[in-house]
């Protein structure tokens, strides 16, 4: 039977990678993905788990090590936040084109400067067209899941694409929540050894990341845009057979609420828990609101958000990174194309939030809602800067 | 020229495995010296060898869709990183072996970046995979410039070298740094075996790799590599000026290995180095009074040599 404890997060996290049974992890120390990568350490010194731990000297190489022990054949992992991930993000990139599978855990943190170690969604931002699968988490059960569900996703032939997890820097990372902890002989059934499809070995050489001229790029491009474009359908059934074997079932995104909702409320991450209080809040007093958490960010799930606020006639969406210049954060900028090709489309203000540690409490959604009825148009606005 | 080729089958068939893993085909320029060195290289390390290639000459010229030049296991992820992807290949390996995963056997793994890819950019990652005791061949192919972009200056670039962006001007004449000495770094790191070699002594050259890759822990082989492109030298001369690059010391073949030093190839007596500037392009532009202090200069990294090669040996 499944047992159900109180446990820090991002001790779960490597729990469940300790679970997954990972070859490699390389990983450079930084806040406040710290606590994932120390308990890691520790359990592969005490013998509990059977992997190569490597302590690079930077995330660059990081990646780099991981580009390398993916494409030999190792389930590989890695975990960093913000100036970590835009370091290694060259790598990024190169290894979602190189098709080589492995989970990484982003604990989200703003980006200098100024500098800050605290949470916002400005780093994951940088790498959003980097060709990852990318998810956010809500709590910490969906954390310690989805290394799991990642994995398999990453690892699958029809998918071949490496996995994000984005999880809020301290607000997700370093809290203590009960987690339900699976039996090894339940993740074993979901979680298969990885087998390449390819891998870097004598008896079978291939050449990889080969050079790309002018005649052959856009064609290695657009086949990598179909396989990426295809994932949804695997990402679904893998989230389906997760929930078949422990009772626990996720989707692109989650509604709380919506039933007749004139107004929706757009969140991702951890976000999340505390609108629904807001939303809780709000229904007291009648205000029609429901709450939307995107939980797949790549692929987009465009035609389940259409489907979620089509009853709204505005849509307040929640964005933690700033795009300068832009017509607002990214999350709206995402939402507004999704809606742009109906008849009739909510209208879509934005608010940008939780900048670097900046707290959210419920009533800041009750505040949020009330402005966005009042300010007709589109617009965005950096909410609850101090006077 | 069949006449040649059956003297060739008699004699260097008995010396040198005829396999090839760096297969011809490939699109270096004539008389490049590097692409000669790498075939060496892949012929010593042989079938059971993964390479880590950084970007560069050699992989440009060696991997355009959808023809390879490689007949072992190669992957090529960025410029900077070639040390950091084969630390990962060989720590994958053996995890994989080590859980029973794949067959135990042994298979070597190679990184290979040029100067620029080692001394510069890559300085990092390489320090880093070396620091931890990868069990890896780390080959720098070193033609002292950044040559695949056009013949930019490098750490690795000699002294009064004219490049791209190190031109011989009317105030500056070219370079006017001395070359970073890397076999030094990579030897200040305590690893097991350090060499240096050129493409112009094969032999040797392989000794060398065949000992990198047979010693347990990291191994870093720092190989000149002609570039009669960036040399400005007629490709026929590019063995030559290898040779002329250890005959006058500017480059002296030795290796380090657990830390006691040994020369190659210890001349009595050096050439004097305008046997070896005279004939490129550039050092063209140098003055008598240039040349002797790039003399002055390799008679001293000559001499201190020798003195390390005398304290390590002491017992």
């Amino acid at each position: 039977m499944a047992t159900r404890v109180g446990m820090e997060v991002s001790i779960a996290a490597a729990e469940a990678v300790k679970q997954a049974n990972a070859d490699i992890i390389a990983a450079y120390p930084i806040t406040p993905q710290t606590h994932i990568v120390e308990h890691l350490s520790e359990l592969v010194n005490d013998g509990e788990l059977d992997a190569e731990f490597i302590p690079v000297e930077s995330e660059h190489s990081a990646m780099s090590v991981c580009a390398g022990s993916s494409a030999a054949g190792a389930r590989t992992f890695t975990c960093t936040s913000s100036q970590g991930l835009i370091l290694m993000s060259e790598i990024v990139y190169a290894v979602a084109s190189l098709r080589l599978p492995m989970l990484m855990i982003l604990a989200n943190r703003s980006l200098n400067s100024p500098l800050s170690i605290w949470n916002d969604h400005s780093d994951v931002m940088s790498v959003r067209d980097c060709g990852w699968i990318q998810v956010f988490m809500e709590n910490g059960q969906e954390v310690y899941d989805h290394v799991f569900i990642g994995f398999r996703v990453a690892e699958d032939r029809n998918v071949i694409i490496p996995f994000m997890m984005n999880i809020d820097g301290f607000m997700l990372t370093h809290v203590i929540e009960p987690i339900g902890l699976l039996e090894q002989e339940v993740v074993d059934r979901y979680l298969p050894p990885f087998q390449p499809l390819y891998r870097l070995h004598p008896n079978n050489p291939v050449t990889m990341g080969a050079f790309g001229p002018p005649i052959l790029f856009t064609e290695a491009k657009k086949a990598q845009d179909e396989a990426f474009n295809k994932t949804m359908p695997h990402i679904i059934k893998a989230w389906q057979e997760f929930g078949d074997l422990t009772g626990r079932y996720y989707h692109p995104i989650e509604t709380y609420r919506t039933d007749e909702a004139k107004i929706v409320i757009i969140t991702q991450g951890s976000l999340g828990e505390t609108a629904s209080i807001g939303i809780d809040m709000m229904r007291e007093e009648k205000e029609p609101v429901g709450l939307v958490k995107i939980r797949l960010w790549r692929p987009f799930p465009f035609a389940e958000l259409r489907e979620a606020v089509k009853e709204a006639e505005l849509v307040v969406v929640m964005d933690r990174a700033i795009s300068y210049g832009g017509p607002g954060g990214p999350l709206a900028g995402e939402v507004r194309s999704a809606l742009y090709p109906q008849e009739s489309r909510p209208r879509v203000a934005n608010f940008i939030i939780g900048l670097g540690g900046r707290d959210v409490a419920p009533e800041d959604f009750v505040q949020m809602v009330q402005q966005a009825k009042a300010q007709p148009g589109e617009w965005y606005e950096i909410y609850g800067v101090r006077e | 020229m069949d006449e040649y080729l059956d003297r060739l089958n008699i004699y260097a068939s008995r010396l040198v495995s005829q396999k090839e893993y760096f297969v011809p085909g490939h699109r270096a320029c004539q008389g490049c010296a590097e692409a000669l060195a790498l075939r060496l290289v892949a012929k010593t390390l042989g079938r059971n060898n993964i390479v880590a290639c950084a970007t560069g000459c050699m992989e440009i010229v060696s991997s355009p869709l959808p023809l390879t030049s490689w007949k072992v296991p190669w992957i090529h992820v960025a410029f900077e990183n070639a040390a950091a992807v084969a630390s990962g290949i060989e720590s994958g390996l053996k995890a994989l072996m080590r859980k029973g995963r794949l067959p135990r056997q042994k298979i070597n793994v190679m990184a290979m970046a040029g100067d620029g890819g080692t001394s510069d950019i890559g300085l990092q990652a390489l320090s880093g995979a070396l620091e931890r005791g990868h069990n890896m061949v780390y080959v720098c192919f070193d033609n002292e410039a950044y040559m695949n972009t056009g013949i930019q200056r490098s750490s690795s670039t000699p002294f009064g070298a004219s490049t791209t962006t190190s031109p011989a001007g009317k105030v500056v004449p070219g370079q006017v740094t001395w070359k970073k000495n890397m076999p030094e770094i990579t030897a200040a790191h305590n690893i097991p075996y350090v060499a240096t070699a050129c493409s112009s002594y094969p032999f040797d050259l392989m000794e060398k790799v065949k000992k990198a890759a047979d010693i347990e822990g990291p191994a870093y082989v720092h190989i000149l590599s002609i570039c009669p492109t960036g040399w400005r030298i007629p490709p026929q001369l590019a063995i030559h000026a290898g040779r002329m690059a250890i005959e006058t010391g500017m480059f002296p073949l030795y290796e380090v290995e657990r830390g006691k030093y040994r020369l190659n190839i210890d001349l009595p007596e050096l050439r004097p180095v305008e046997e070896y500037l005279r004939f490129q392009g550039r050092f063209r532009h140098l003055t008598p009074e240039l040349i002797e202090k790039i003399q002055q200069r390799v008679r001293e990294e000559y001499e201190k040599l020798k003195r390390k090669v005398e304290m390590t040996n002491e017992d």
